[in-house]
């Protein structure tokens, strides 16, 4: 989107910066970086998903789009609005969102604690990674019926389903970065005698804060994504059970309805991720900038 | 032997006999080796000829080394400058400098880096400074823990001609103010005769070249001790130079 965007406003300042007038002392033209990312635009993010929604609403008025299948955009928001005065949706985010929360939050605790156990320790590393190369291998959802046998199917099922994929990811990016800081780092914190919880807290935590983040995020998507499986399951309030209903009754505004709001808390914690990232890691100069 | 003369004074490093290799590589072969405390040495070597391998050892990193014999004796407080300036790019400029100090540091690190010419940039990050910058704050982490023996393995060999010519400034004035005893590694016999009290050429593992530098100081290129002893290194160093 971006190169497309700038490359006919680009061009012609290019040709300048060619020809003899390197020096730039003409006006605002500034030289266009070649190989790493060009400068981005507001809310450039957005762009593809508005075409998205244009072609939508284009669809719907013409008639393209048969309701009963995808009912238009302002279906969709009207039906928003009623759920959300008669206060249904509400009900249904919170149990969604406390589930999501505390299934995130108990497998980023376990997921790090594992790594850095594995990371820096041998016997840690021997007995650690092991067990969840082989969980990675499986897919969380494939536990499903095991873990239905073992916990029931209430609440603790879910949440453990929730926080096992969040361990997976936690684990790996952060073993990962962990794992690949550079050794001369380690030497020096050797050659200046740091204690070894000082090691941890300066070199180790820090140097393992890129793969946490990543973890943080693939983990935040996995969440959305298992919760809408586990809220099938017997549950009686949650987003996806709403979808559930609504698929039985025909109602394909109530699952558009269930789909944006996951949408959007997809977005959002994405988004609260990134800025508290960039926050926490702007010591950082990557080709993104 | 010269090492005879200066028997007297306390040794800051003592080493004897001292092996060290890798496979069946002999990198140190049976090397002995005094320094009294608060003489600056350089150490000269072709590449492989055991330097880096000398300096680990000094500096307590050379777990991974196979072949070991002989005792080597260190002071307790030893500091290291590496070739990169090895600064932890997640740390700003002074609590990379205070790093491991505990609360006393804070200010400590702040005189360090005034020493080093970097006051006012205590809240920068590494990567904000240009290349003889980061050197200058990997010296005063080296500085501040006040080391009685700085061991620094081709600290300026990564920095331009211009900048190291400063950089062997600061470093006279640092070594002139604390006092440590110095092992500056480096493959620059310029450098090694311009800043040392004494050289020592190691090749295949043993020192062949012990001198005292007897040049008044500041030391010129251009001085005819200074060419003299230049070409005695180099023919040490296995460069032929052409007569002038």
């Amino acid at each position: 989107m971006t190169s497309i965007l700038s490359a006919p406003a680009a061009a012609p300042a290019r040709t300048t910066a060619a020809g003899a007038d390197r020096s730039g002392s003409g006006a605002a033209e500034r030289p266009i970086r070649r190989l790493g990312l060009r400068k981005g635009f507001p809310f450039s993010r957005l762009a593809g998903v508005l075409l998205l929604l244009a072609v939508w609403a284009v669809g719907s008025v013409a008639g393209l789009i048969d309701p009963r299948k995808l009912s238009a955009p302002w279906t969709v928001v009207t039906t928003a609005v009623d759920l959300i005065s008669t206060g249904i949706l509400q009900e249904h985010i919170a149990a969604s969102l406390s589930r999501a929360a505390v299934g995130f939050a108990f497998g980023v605790v376990i997921g790090t604690a594992l790594a850095v156990v594995a990371g820096l320790t041998r016997s840690g590393d021997a007995l650690i990674d092991g067990p969840i190369q082989l969980k990675r291998a499986i897919p969380t959802l494939g536990l499903i019926p095991l873990l239905i046998l073992w916990l029931g199917i209430g609440e603790t099922f879910k949440i453990v389903i929730i926080a096992l994929g969040v361990v997976v990811h936690m684990y790996i990016q952060t073993h990962n970065s962990l794992t690949s800081i550079d050794n001369r780092y380690v030497e020096l914190a050797e050659v200046l005698g740091l204690s070894r919880a000082t090691f941890i807290r300066k070199v180790v935590l820090p140097g393992a804060m890129p793969g946490f983040f990543l973890g943080l995020r693939l983990s935040v998507t996995g969440a959305w994504l298992t919760l809408i499986v586990v809220e099938g399951i017997n549950a009686v309030t949650g987003l996806g059970k709403m979808m559930y209903n609504a698929q039985n009754y025909g109602q394909s505004d109530v699952i558009l309805v269930g789909l944006a709001v996951y949408g959007i808390f997809g977005l959002l914690s994405d988004a609260v991720l990134r800025y508290i990232e960039r926050r926490s890691l702007s010591w950082r100069k990557t080709l993104a900038g | 032997m010269a090492q005879d003369a200066r028997r007297l004074e306390s040794a800051a490093v003592q080493v004897r006999s001292l092996v060290r290799g890798f496979g069946d590589k002999t990198v140190l072969d049976h090397l002995d080796l005094d320094i009294p405390e608060g003489q600056f040495v350089a150490l000269l070597g072709k590449s492989g000829s055991g330097k880096s391998t000398l300096l680990r050892a000094l500096a307590g990193l050379d777990y991974d080394v196979e072949g070991r014999g002989g005792t080597l004796t260190v002071p307790a407080e030893v500091s290291v400058a590496f070739q990169d300036s090895r600064l932890l790019p997640w740390l700003r400029v002074l609590d990379n400098v205070t790093l491991g100090l505990g609360r006393t540091g804070t200010s400590r690190g702040a005189s360090a880096l005034a020493e080093v010419g970097l006051a006012g940039r205590e809240k920068a990050w590494p990567s904000e400074l240009s290349g003889g910058e980061q050197q200058r704050v990997a010296l005063a982490r080296a500085l501040v823990r006040e080391p009685q023996l700085f061991l620094a393995d081709e600290p300026f060999g990564a920095l331009d001609a211009l900048t190291r010519i400063k950089m062997h400034a600061l470093l006279q004035e640092l070594i002139r103010r604390h006092r440590p005893t110095v092992l500056l590694v480096t493959h620059d016999v310029d450098e090694a005769i311009a800043l040392a009290d004494r050289v020592l050429v190691l090749d295949r593992g043993q020192i062949v070249v012990d001198e005292i530098v007897d040049i008044p100081r500041p030391r010129a290129l251009g001085d005819s001790k200074f060419h003299e002893f230049r070409n005695t290194l180099l023919g040490a160093l296995g460069v032929e130079v052409a007569a002038q």
